[in-house]
């Protein structure tokens, strides 16, 4: 495998943990927003540094120079491969930004600490390679807001049902497809595990209620921080892609697009913008998921530019929403606020943000949104025009939330309400990325369909549909009908990847 | 300098004028540093008038050199080679195209001029140009789109800009959901063109019009389609054409739109986006050609629109009213014609309604004293004697007509409780049942639900 110039990786995934631990014991808050601002910003750097560092490579796989990780563990368990490399840089840019653009009225409440271990896990998860790795990195992702509630004390029960629900099945569903018998068909219980675990920690319907409790109880920052890199899409990816016959990808397929419709047509009648945020989130996500299953070129280059497009866009409409909330408290959408006079930059910067996240043209929403349809139709010809359902209710959801917070009266407000350099920093920077993309969306197209075709290889490999040398072979029976007593080892569909990746 | 070069030139400035535009306006409101009304003025009527001159070059440099059809290729914006995926910005110049363009900046630096005056020292001076700016992007590049997918972009670049003019006084409530409506009513057409969209790359391998409509200049390409696929295709992009032109059952968003400052209303609903619709079917026009029951649906669909049109415009109390059915009763005769195959007089009627609509539009503040004038040169009231249709229909036939006009055809009502209204309440029920199973797993009352208002809801405000 290829080594980076730089220990990227694990300098990113070190600074942040060493920023956690500085910040922690620090008790003023705006000195622990500095300081996390920094130790953040390092990690950006380095991810940004990683990602070109691996696009200069030209390799399909590479690990970190002078790897600690080797020496202490014998193994690289922390690669970047075209999945990975726009992911890491992504996900470190919105925490920054989440943490830039916290003003003071929030920073006693948002926990930057935490914030910094969150985003370490992040990072580590989505550079891992190991499966039970990501098991591990994905089971502890999800401390850090469950503490937040705990800390607040905030209603936890449900948050911590369906988390402790999402760890256990993965845990078992890993464990189970692992360990099936060599020569044999991933155990279907461990499949299904592993599945109803992606749908869990994807908020997929009816498993969703944790995130309309999340975003009600714990800080906004946090609940975006958690839900908006969909950590689930990836666990879909790197476990059930590779072993999951097409059955279940189809199954799964349905479910997505039928949340997807459904979220979209409960965004539209909500009345908390943060609900309403929610819903907005999880139609999108789902479509992610719908292009993942189809799997197709297509589609899944689609799903991965949408990925890449609503993890940036969907965190700039929470942050707008976020500073507004700063600025009014919670955001009722029963009653009009009327602030465009006072915020225009945050009101242009929410519209744009909305915009680019039903895949409007001109903004990085739209490529994948059209790539995705056609893949989607390719697929499913019929129900694939849900997709089109989707996009259109959640076009009028976002139009009428704008309308609902930024006109309908005039606004009398005794101070100022105008955009903080912090928030004029954070918004800049994500609408550069939105309508940069949206206007020269070629090299990201590119970069995304070639980690589609590397997933579509593994999964040709892993399911036995090709050898590891690249000859076409007869597909198993149980890949495409009958779950049950079929040939297949999942270790060595596992290791036939890793084989073929190195 | 070669023919195709001087095409090049002034294609790439017709496009660019209003993209530049755009940028230059959009730019510094965005990072909060708004030009002066002056500059916003002079920099729209700058960006007009070049991209006027530049295509009536255009259409010079075509009559000079015989050229029928010129072709502007800007690269593949998208490609995947492996996949055959292919997404061109390519812009045709025939003789469908730069009439309409050049009439769009006609109209639209008109416009420019009057709205510079008109919403003097208005605090939105500096974002209805934005949105105008906007619109005259979409307006370019829909009308010149080669491909489908370029002509997509525009109309909803003209959708949006279209929906938030509406609600531009939006200090007040009814414009604002007026915008949303108008919004809403594009969302769904757009959705019908969107899969067109899809359909049609599936149907033919791409979205380019000469693969789709054939190589021979408009109005002559033949569409290599069988006629079913001709029919569900064309009645998808039917839909669509009927959502952007308020026909028959989308009319009612049309007078709602008019809660637009005036010029918006005009450039809008009177001129260009109203028979953008049309212009679609146009370019569209040898799918037509395979299916008589798609004729036969685009003729009855105007004829309706038409009819209705003209009886709604007679019992309207406010002039912009008035005149949006007006204009919808000549987009439905200009949408019969293009069903009957009549190409060229529905190229030309819509070219001559946009500019007398606009002129009406424009000029409708000032109708009161308009009529004062004509009354004292006349030296008395205007003579009103009772209409034909009162002297051959009876008073309850008349009465009956006069309520369904009054009441818009009830199109709003029929949406309302046939589609909003159910499907409002079902996603209600559903957030309701959420509540309460979150409540059960919980173990308490949900604080959120019970601080909800129980009126003042998006539903009743839709309706």
């Amino acid at each position: 495998m290829s080594e980076l110039h730089l220990p990227w990786i694990e300098l990113s995934i070190f600074l942040t943990l060493v920023g956690a631990a500085w910040v922690a014991p620090q008790r003023d808050p705006e000195r622990a927003q500095k300081t996390c601002l920094v130790f953040s910003g390092l990690a950006l750097v380095c991810t940004i540094g990683a990602w070109l560092d691996f696009g200069w490579l030209h390799v399909l796989q590479a690990h970190d120079r002078w790897s600690l990780c080797e020496k202490w563990f014998g193994t690289e368990i922390f690669v970047i491969d075209p999945l990975s490399a726009p992911l890491l840089p992504m996900a470190a840019l919105l925490s920054f930004v989440t943490a830039l653009a916290t003003l003071r009225t929030k920073i006693r409440r948002f926990s930057f600490g935490w914030a910094l271990l969150a985003e370490a896990i992040l990072l580590a998860t989505l550079s891992c390679r190991e499966p039970w790795g990501i098991v591990a990195l994905l089971a502890a992702g999800v401390v850090p807001p469950l503490w937040e509630l705990r800390l607040r004390h905030k209603p936890m029960r449900v948050f911590a049902v369906h988390m402790i629900g999402f760890v256990g099945m993965l845990v078992a569903g890993w464990a189970l497809a692992e360990h099936s018998p060599p020569g044999d068909a991933p155990s279907i219980v461990g499949v299904a595990l592993l599945i109803a675990a992606v749908l869990l920690r994807s908020g997929i319907v009816p498993t969703h209620c944790w995130m309309t409790e999340l975003f009600e109880h714990a800080s906004f920052g946090t609940a975006l921080l958690f839900v908006t890199p969909m950590v689930g899409v990836y666990a879909a990816v790197r476990l059930l892609l590779p072993i999951a016959p097409e059955w279940a990808l189809r199954s799964l397929a349905l479910i997505s697009l039928f949340t997807a419709v459904y979220a979209a047509g409960m965004a539209l009648v909500q009345r908390e913008a943060r609900r309403f945020f929610c819903y907005l989130l999880l139609s999108n996500s789902s479509l992610v998921l719908v292009g993942l299953e189809v799997a197709t070129p297509l589609g899944l280059t689609g799903a991965l530019c949408l990925w890449i497009s609503v993890g940036l866009a969907l965190t700039g409409f929470g942050l707008t929403l976020r500073s507004i909330e700063a600025r009014t408290g919670q955001v009722s959408l029963a009653e009009f606020h009327g602030l465009y006079e006072h915020t225009p930059m945050l009101a242009a910067f929410f519209l744009l943000t909305g915009l680019a996240s039903i895949g409007f043209p001109g903004t990085i929403g739209f490529v994948g949104s059209e790539l995705l349809l056609e893949g989607a139709i390719d697929a499913y010809p019929f129900v694939g025009l849900t997709v089109v359902l989707a996009a259109a209710l959640n076009g009028i959801a976002v139009l009428q939330a704008f309308f609902r917070v930024f006109t309908g009266k005039r606004h009398t407000a005794p101070v100022s309400l105008t955009c903080r350099w912090q928030e004029r920093l954070s918004v800049l920077s994500l609408a550069a990325l939105i309508l940069g993309g949206g206007l020269y969306p070629q090299p990201g197209l590119s970069s995304r369909h070639l980690a589609a075709k590397r997933i579509i290889e593994s999964r040709r490999t892993g399911l036995g549909l090709e050898s590891a040398d690249g000859h076409a072979k007869a597909p198993p029976f149980w890949a495409n009908a009958a779950p049950i007593d079929a040939p297949r080892d999942v270790g060595e569909a596992q290791r036939s990847v890793d084989s073929m990746l190195k | 300098m070669t023919y195709d070069l001087i095409f090049k030139v002034l294609g790439v400035c017709v496009v660019a004028s209003p993209a530049t535009l755009l940028a230059v306006l959009g730019l510094p409101a965005l990072v909060g540093r708004p030009l002066g009304e002056r500059t916003i003025s002079r920099l729209t009527g700058a960006a007009v008038a070049a991209g006027l001159l530049a295509a009536i070059g255009v259409l010079a440099v075509m009559l000079i050199s015989d050229a029928r059809m010129v072709a502007l290729t800007m690269g593949d914006w998208l490609v995947l080679p492996d996949q055959h995926f292919h997404f061109t910005f390519k812009f045709v110049f025939d003789r469908l195209s730069v009439p309409f363009v050049i009439l769009s900046f006609a109209l639209c630096g008109t416009t420019a001029a009057f709205a510079g005056k008109y919403l003097h020292r208005e605090p939105g001076f500096g974002r209805f140009f934005v949105l105008f700016a906007l619109f005259l992007l979409g307006m370019i590049v829909t009308s010149l789109a080669g491909t489908i997918e370029t002509l997509f972009a525009g109309w909803e670049l003209v959708g949006l800009s279209s929906a938030l003019l509406v609600a531009f006084f939006h200090e007040r409530t009814a414009p604002v959901w007026n915008g949303l409506r108008v919004w809403s009513v594009y969302r769904i057409a757009d959705a019908a063109f969107l899969v067109a969209t899809v359909a049609l790359h599936h149907l033919t391998g791409g979205g380019d019009f000469v693969g789709l409509m054939g190589s021979g200049p408009w109005p002559e390409g033949h569409a290599d389609l069988t006629s079913q696929q001709a029919l569900f295709v064309g009645l998808l992009l039917l839909i669509a054409a009927a959502g952007k032109s308020a026909l028959v059952p989308f009319s009612g968003w049309l007078p709602r739109a008019m809660e637009g400052p005036t010029p918006s209303s005009a450039i809008f609903y009177g001129a260009l986006s109203v028979h953008l619709g049309a212009f679609l079917l146009l370019r569209v026009s040898p799918l037509l050609e395979l299916s008589t029951i798609l004729c036969a649906a685009v003729v009855t669909l105007g004829l309706v629109s038409a009819v209705f049109g003209a009886i709604a415009a007679r019992v309207q109390t406010d002039v912009k009213s008035a005149l949006a059915f007006a204009s919808l009763t000549q987009v439905g005769i200009i949408v019969a014609e293009i069903g009957c195959g009549f190409r060229y007089l529905a190229l030309v009627h819509m070219i001559g309604h946009a500019c007398l609509r606009t002129l009406q539009l424009l000029r409708a503040p000032t109708l009161l004293r308009d009529y004062h004038e004509v009354e004292n040169a006349l030296g008395g009231r205007l003579a009103r004697g009772p209409s034909f249709w009162s002297r051959i229909a009876s008073h309850q036939l008349r009465s009956r007509i006069y309520r369904q006009a009054l009441e818009r055809g009830y199109l709003d009502t029929l949406w309302s409780d046939y589609l909003v209204r159910p499907l409002f309440g079902c996603f209600q029920w559903c957030d309701a049942c959420e509540r309460r199973w979150t409540e059960f797993l919980s173990g308490r009352r949900a604080a959120t639900a019970r601080q909800l208002p129980t009126e003042g809801g998006v539903a009743d405000e839709l309706l």
